[in-house]
Parts: C-alpha cells; structure tokens; sequence
C-alpha cells in the first residue's frame, strides 16, 4: 500500500450549533488525484481549511505520514508538504508577483535580509513553467493588473514551488475560459505524473471525473460515498449514484407531517 | 565602413532603450516618493520666488535641519504601522514616556548612554503593550491608540504634576556631541536621522518584515492561509513606532537639555500629516518610508517658509492645510488601488 501522505480521523466542525462537518475520515496516498464532490454546504470548503491548517477542527486527529500533529496550523501544514489554491486564489493584490509566489516564505539570509535575485530567478522560472508567454508580464508585474486566469497562474506556481506533496486545489476551473481549464487539467497530470497528489475539489462532476482517480463525496458533513474510477464506467454513472444520494429517503416527508398533525 | 558603423549604432540604441527601460520601471515603483519630490520642489521654488535671499541663506536650512530629526524618527515606524493597516496615535505619549525615563535615569546621574538604553527598551516596552491590546482584544486602533495616548499621558502628568526635569550635565556628555552638536555646519541628529530613515527603507523593502507589512496590508486573510501570523507581524509595526518614538524623545532631550511632562505633544499632528503627505495610502499593503521622509521634510519647510516668505505667523496654519489637501489630491491621482 502507497504511504499515506495526510490522513484525517473522525474529524468534526462545529460553528457555535452548525454541525459543518460531523465524523470525516479520510486519507490520502502518495501519486494519487483525489476528486472531492459535494453540494454547496456540504462541508467542502471546511475539509480542505482544516487540511490547510487555516481552520481547527472541533474534534477528531490530523496523522500527517502515519505520525499525529499538534498545534496544527496553516505554516505547519505548508511544512508538511501541503500547499492549497484557495477559491479566492488567497492573493495580495497590490504586491508583485514575486512577492505572491514567495509569500509566507520568503528567500532569506541571516537576520531576514531578502534574497531578491535568487526569489526573481526561481520567479521567472516557476512563470515559465506555468506557461505565462507574455513579454509584458515579469515577476515584477501588479497582481492586481494580472487577468483571471494570470492570477489562477500566480497561485499554482506559489503552491508547485516548494515541490509540495499534495498539492490542494479548490475550484480551481471557477470562472476560468475553456482554454485556461485545459491549462488546469495538464497541470494536474503533471502533478501526478510527477508521482504527488492532488486533492481536486470541483462542482463540475465532468471535470472532476476526468482528472480524478478516486472520488469522495461529502454530503451535509459527512462522507456519503467513496468510489474508485474504476467502479465508475463514466462520469454519468457518478453523477447517477449521486442523485440517488440526493433523493430523500422513501416516507420521510409525510411522516413528518404526521408527526405535526399528532402534536 | 557602413557594416561597421551600423552594429555599433544598433549597440547604442539598445542601450538607449535598455536605460529608457529603466528610467520607466523605477518611475513606475516609485511613483509615491517622486509625486512627494515634486510637491516639495514646487513648494521650495514658490518660496525661493517670494523672498530669494532668505532662502538662499544656510541658516533657515540649519533650523529646519535641528528639529526635522525628531519629526523623522516618528515618521519612518508610522509609514510601517499605516502600511499593515494600523493607526498608531499613541506615539507623541510614548516619546514623552521613553524621553522622561532617560531624563529620570540621567538625572540620578547614571551615565546618558544607560540612560538611552533603557528609554529605548521604555519604548519598545509600551509599543509592545499598545500593540498588543490592539491587536489581541481586537480593537479599532484609532480609537485604542488614542485612550493609550491618554493613559501614557496621564501617567506621566500625574508622577511630575507638571514639572520639568533639568539636565544640566548633558551639555557635557558625549552623547551629545555624539547624536546632537553640529558636524561641519550639519546638526548631527539629522546624519542619524537620515541613516535611520536609509535602514528603515531597506527594511521595508528588502526584509522579510518589511514585505510581510506589506501583505498583511493587502489581504491579511490570505496572509494567514499562507501561514503568516498576522498578529505578531502588526504587534512589531507597534514595537517599531516605539523604538522610532523612544529616539526621537532622547534627540528632542538632548537638543533641549530639559525634559518637559509635554514632550511629544506638538509632534502629533504634523507628523500624522507627514506620513500621508508622503505618498502612503490610508487603505493599506502600500506605502513608502523616503515618501515619508520628504513629507516631514515638506511639512517641517512650511513654518519657516512662510515665515521666511515675509508673511505673518497666521498664515502657517492656513498654508499647512492647503499642502495636505494638495498632497492628496496628487497622490489619489499619482496612485491607482488595486483590489
């Protein structure tokens, strides 16, 4: 069996009453590409803040490699390995791009002096790799002056550079042209040809199901199925299973209206 | 002989462009501190124009360069706190706080340099306290760091009942001589001010600190998802202002060799305005400490200029507001917000 990279145990959410997430175990292996499905409010968004570390479960234990963690937070989480494209991309907007690439760890030398060559360097480097061929863009260019899909870009070189395990992407085809998705969809392969895992969280069943090896849906909290892509011929028979989960159980409504009219 | 010439011409040209290309970028980075630049140079030319013999004269310029220091070691920290998003009106306090602490210890008649020492750690002591209730009781520092302006105030009102400390005997210590008598003509106060102003840029611009300012300003929300910790980045801005606050209380000190219960006071305003008139924004993730030392510099000339220029002292105030207002205005038009 691949060793598993972060495992989540029977980890719950509350806010104040709202239960947003209720007993989730999950795991995920080295070289594999997770696609996490879900309606709004099922508890997507949660699971991966947890997972970022940006977000402490109200109980339940994070193993990171097997070995449990204290004091989870967002920088023991990117320590770990784990690197997140937040849906808002978590960008600075009136900083350059270096300084987006590099935030949080930043090239320093002894006292915290920057190292401005090194971090332009590996910049321009990282944009290459993401495929950013415009001569008007450089490391130095306003992320607020960037495009949508410039900006998707900026965020997926932040998270590729520290050679992350699992790298986290959260929508991250939301509001992106065909053309930019594709870009997206390459970018996953990459990363899994590379032998590191993608955790790919995606209201579109088909693109999730295009990418995605295994698939986890959560459904008001918590797991409602686990399915390998090979139980699943197509991406329709996913979305087939999907809306048998969605259907409410057979007798719930009339005999809640039973239960007023006996009150 | 023309495929000799030509590569060479091409060289030439490349260069040209290569410079041009330069000239734009540091334009473009540094649009705020120029648009501060030009506001000073038109403001100089105007007076120059009223009344040229005054202000070709080395005097006028000695005075300003007696007490700009002062204004420069509160500016510098503040372009950082406004810059993470902050407000801190706690300093005028604070530097009377750290000022009358070192006058404390002088007048015991320990040596000036302990003196200094232990109004420097003062400083940083009460930025951190001040700091530290904005930022973990989560309160409006607008509004905190004006009761603690107060409350540092008071304190020290209510411990001298309004009298002053002489300090006779640091007209003699080499700290004076050191951080606060003329070297060829220059006060010396100022050649520190200007290092601390050149490091406080570097730190800004080149420090891992300075660039976490920065994001904090600009989104702190991703700054804590990239695992930043926000609130220890903004509590050190504060730290900051009172180390900048704690200089600035031992140079007035020693320019004056008195300590008076009110020192700081007539700082509040016009260093507050100097911070903006520099060219850093009120929204904050931008800002620019060499913008800020020409704002001081600016708001310092506008006194002596007017005065200079041969118009009654009523007129100061009056002029004050109309070089903020057009600062302003420039800057607003100079810098575009990105969100």
């Amino acid at each position: 069996m691949a060793e598993r990279i972060v495992e989540l145990c029977n980890i719950s959410k509350l806010f104040g009453r709202i239960c947003a997430l209720s007993g989730i175990s999950l795991g995920i292996e080295t070289g594999e590409v997770v696609g996490l499905i879900g309606d709004n409010g099922a508890g997507k968004s949660t699971l991966i803040k947890i997972l970022a570390g940006v977000v402490q479960p109200t109980s339940g234990e994070i193993l990171v490699r097997g070995g449990p963690v204290t004091g989870w937070n967002a920088a023991r989480s990117r320590n770990a390995g784990i690197e997140t494209v937040f849906q808002d991309r978590a960008l600075a907007m009136q900083q350059s791009v270096v300084r987006n690439i590099f935030m949080g760890r930043e090239l320093a030398g002894r006292f915290g002096w920057l190292k401005l060559g090194r971090e332009m360097r590996e910049a321009e480097r990282l944009m290459q790799e993401i495929g950013f061929t415009s001569k008007l863009l450089s490391p130095r260019s306003i992320v607020g002056q960037l495009s949508g899909g410039e900006r998707q870009g900026v965020a997926i070189a932040r998270a590729i550079y520290n050679e992350a395990e699992l790298i986290i992407l959260d929508e991250p085809t939301a509001a992106l042209s065909l053309i930019e998705t594709d870009k997206v969809f390459r970018f996953v392969r990459q990363v899994k040809a590379s032998g590191r895992s993608v955790l790919f969280i995606g209201h579109n069943i088909h693109h999730v199901y295009d990418v995605a090896d295994r698939f986890i849906v959560l459904d008001r909290g918590q797991v409602a199925l686990e399915a390998s892509r090979a139980d699943l011929p197509s991406a329709e028979a996913l979305i087939t299973l999907m809306e048998e989960l969605a259907r409410p159980p057979r007798g719930l409504v009339p005999s809640f209206a039973h239960a007023e009219q006996s009150q | 002989m023309s495929e000799l010439v030509r590569p060479e011409a091409s060289a030439t040209r490349q260069t040209g462009a290569a410079i041009g290309r330069a000239i734009r970028g540091f334009v473009e980075a540094n649009r705020a501190p120029l648009g501060a630049l030009a506001v000073f140079g038109v403001m100089m030319a105007v007076f120059l124009a009223a009344n040229p013999r005054v202000f070709s004269e080395w005097n006028i310029y000695r005075s300003v360069l007696t007490t700009l220091p002062v204004a420069l070691f509160l500016v510098v920290p503040l372009v950082f706190v406004v810059t993470v998003g902050e407000i801190d009106l706690s300093f005028p306090a604070t530097m009377g706080f750290a000022a009358w602490i070192f006058a404390v210890v002088v007048h015991a008649g320990f040596s000036p340099y302990l003196g200094a020492l232990a109004a420097i750690f003062t400083g940083m002591f009460l930025g951190l306290v001040v700091g530290s209730v904005v930022v973990y009781f989560n309160l409006s520092s607008l509004v905190a760091t004006l009761g603690m302006n107060f409350v540092l105030r008071g304190v020290i009102q209510i411990a001298n009942e309004g009298m002053p400390i002489a300090l006779t005997s640091l007209r003699e210590s080499s700290l004076r001589t050191v951080f606060a008598s003329p070297v060829l003509g220059v006060p010396a106060q100022s050649l520190w001010a200007l290092a601390f102003v050149i490091f406080a840029a570097l730190l800004f611009n080149r420090h891992r600190f300075g660039v976490q300012v920065k994001i904090v300003g600009d989104n702190p929300d991703s700054a804590r998802q990239m695992g930043i910790d926000v609130n220890w980045v903004r509590v050190k801005t504060f730290i900051f202002v009172g180390l900048g606050a704690a200089l600035a209380g031992i140079v007035s000190t020693l320019i004056n060799f008195t300590w008076w219960p009110t020192a700081g006071e007539g700082y509040f305003l016009p260093v507050l305005a100097s911070v903006f008139v520099g060219g850093t924004p009120t929204w904050g993730g931008v800002g620019t400490v060499v913008g800020g030392a020409i704002g001081a510099l600016t708001v310092s000339f506008i006194q002596t200029g007017v005065i200079g220029a041969g118009l009654s002292g009523f007129y100061v105030q009056f002029f004050d507001g109309v070089i903020i207002i057009l600062s302003l205005i420039g800057h607003r038009w100079n810098q575009a917000r990105y969100r």
